[in-house]
């Protein structure tokens, strides 16, 4: 903070050139990707990326590790399936439906959870996520070990058809990036400051009259809202919603993506989760399907790796040698 | 048989008894999470894992050596401590004065590990586990069938969380160890080795958890992911009874077991679900636990 006076808000840091260059670039590269890389395995990898960048909101700038976020994104999943499959819903309709119910079911959440503080925090989130996968095994809605399958992908607007998997490699680019932006946004407003402060410290937030608990609730439910987003958009990417989406391994995958990528980073969360959804398809070239039963066990070394060796995640870490090199 | 409100009472306290297994299960392993978390600051997800490692070495005894049950009993849970020990001196040593998150962050990855390789190397599929032949057979109790393993199961896991409250809060060991919770620095002060002692208290706690998997081995069969979603359970029990005493630890896993036994005789649908639905209560009328305060 470089303003000497105290005001009632908290300044936010201008954002750098350096940041819009660096998120040009990205969009510029991945909106040529499709003529090297098939849309689909695309669509669906920027599905993730959407989903860890909503993540490392909560993680990475608020400093609440959740450890049930899976709940957002596969429930979110379900929903956007059930609308445009069963309800006839068009797409944008359905992804809408899909975020406000993850976005509210993040607020509840999200509202239990905060009750109790550091470790019981990620131990409740998990526990009910755990809750809600059983209830989706169970419900007749969610159709139990089959899941939503066939779900239509509709035409956007009425107008473009996202059956061809290069429109649909299109649309989920711009969800991604505008999904990208809202989190810059959030992040660098008066908003993004308090919850930093109140990462960096709780209790001389709440002496200076944060209500933090406001905060966090509102932090728990835009990142929930944005994962809701990502998961709704990969239903309709992969056609299907699936008990997968909402096990505690995909809670854990995506806290993988954030840590491996850099946890309150941008770009992190992204490179994360490419790297992380890379790692299967570069098994299977060198070892063939044999060696991808490994994917467990190589998550779990990446994550430990991470811990002990580089805890600020490779593009945390490489930021922190540019600034030293400088 | 008489009939309880439509069920016969052989179900009845047959499930009753199963929850009380599970009850006990749950136990030891908080019991264990709790220890921990006081000593290392760490919630050990790898607890789970190390359930199920203590599975596999009983197994593993029985169908290369030939050894049985009883030195079974005592040779994974020490096995696992061992490994456990080696975890803590390699990993979790160096993550002292971290944010907590690392800690569960990288118990997350180890358990990973674990599960992934006895998946790769015994499948999904579960390995059966007789019982010792001194505890086949059961007792006719009139209004049940008791199974006498399952009667020892309890029996011998009340006695082991005794036990443990005992060491605890009884002797001179468990007053350093409660010292070495309270402030390291002073009890470091008095001339005790307390990184030595938190490596032991670390392998104690696994060893329960150990412990509780060979417990468990015959009743349940031997799966890698035996423990996965187990710990996800106990992690609700954790946060139900709170880790600040031992003997609510042990009360709220005997309790839950139970709930958890009842729920599957009168609405089984929600079986899976009641602890979590409790967990929502309790966080909604007392945030800090039954027994919460801090360790």
């Amino acid at each position: 903070m470089t303003h000497a006076l105290p005001s009632s808000q908290p300044t936010a840091a201008r954002p750098k050139p350096a940041e819009f260059l660096a998120f040009a670039v990205l969009a510029a590269l991945l909106a040529v990707a499709p003529l090297a890389i098939y849309p689909f395995f695309l669509a669906t990898a920027l599905c993730f990326a959407l989903f860890a960048a909503a993540f490392n909101l909560l993680v990475g700038y608020s400093g609440l590790l959740s450890f049930g976020h899976a709940l957002f994104f596969g429930g979110a999943a379900y929903v956007a399936a059930q609308a445009a499959k069963v309800w006839a819903w068009p797409p944008e309709l359905a992804l809408i439906a899909a975020t406000a119910f993850a976005g509210a079911l993040g607020l509840g959440v999200g509202a239990l959870s905060i009750r109790r503080q550091g470790i019981y925090f990620s131990m409740i989130t998990l526990a009910l996520a755990q809750m809600g996968y059983f209830l989706a095994l169970q419900a007749p809605l969610t159709h139990g070990e089959d899941g939503i399958q066939g779900v239509p992908r509709g035409k956007l607007l009425g107008l473009l058809p996202l059956s061809d998997d290069r429109a649909m490699y299109y649309f989920v680019l711009a969800l991604f990036l505008a999904g990208l932006l809202a989190i810059h946004r959030i992040v660098h407003s008066p908003f993004g400051a308090a919850l930093k402060a109140i990462r960096e410290n709780e209790s001389r937030a709440i002496s200076l009259g944060y209500s933090v608990d406001a905060y966090k609730r509102v932090a728990f439910g835009l990142s929930a809202a944005l994962a809701g987003l990502a998961g709704g958009a990969k239903a309709l990417v992969t056609q299907s919603a699936t008990l997968t989406d909402m096990h505690w391994t995909m809670s854990g995958e995506v806290i993988l993506m954030v840590l491996l990528g850099g946890m309150g980073t941008m770009t992190g969360p992204v490179i994360g989760a490419i790297f992380v959804m890379a790692i299967p398809e570069v098994l299977n070239r060198i070892g063939g399907p044999n060696f991808s039963q490994w994917m467990t066990v190589i998550q779990g070394a990446i994550f430990v790796i991470c811990v002990l060796a580089f805890r600020r995640g490779l593009i945390g870490e490489l930021a922190a040698r540019a600034r030293r090199t400088l | 048989m008489i009939p309880l409100l439509g069920i016969s009472t052989q179900a009845l306290f047959g499930q009753l008894l199963l929850g009380l297994i599970n009850g006990a299960f749950y136990a030891m392993l908080s019991l264990g999470l709790a220890v921990i978390f006081g000593m290392l600051n760490i919630v050990n997800f790898a607890h789970g894992a190390l359930y199920m490692v203590g599975a596999f070495v009983a197994w593993f005894l029985l169908n290369t050596f030939h050894i049985g049950y009883w030195p079974a009993l005592v040779l994974a849970p020490v096995g696992v401590a061992l490994l456990g020990m080696a975890l803590e001196r390699t990993m979790m040593k160096r993550l002292a004065g971290l944010d907590h998150i690392y800690g569960l962050l990288l118990t997350f990855g180890l358990a990973l590990i674990i599960q992934g390789v006895f998946q790769n190397l015994f499948g999904a599929s579960g390995q059966p586990y007789p019982p010792p032949d001194l505890l086949k057979g059961g007792f006719n109790l009139g209004f049940m069938y008791l199974p006498a393993y399952r009667a020892w199961v309890v029996v011998f896991s009340l006695a082991v969380c005794l036990f443990t409250w005992f060491m605890i809060e009884k002797t001179r060991l468990g007053a350093i160890l409660r010292a070495c919770t309270e402030n390291p620095e002073l009890t470091r002060a008095f001339g005790l080795n307390v990184p030595r002692l938190i490596t032991l208290t670390y392998g104690f706690g696994v060893g329960l958890a150990a412990l509780a998997g060979v417990l468990a081995a015959p009743i349940y069969q031997v799966r890698p992911l035996m423990g996965a979603d187990f710990i996800i359970v106990v992690f609700a029990v954790v946060v139900i009874g709170g880790m600040g005493s031992i003997l609510g630890a042990i009360g709220a896993g005997f309790l839950l077991g139970l709930v958890e036994g009842l729920t599957k005789v009168f609405y089984p649908q929600a079986a899976n679900v009641v602890v979590f639905v409790i967990m929502v209560a309790v966080l909604l009328v007392k945030p800090a636990g039954l027994f919460g305060k801090k360790i």
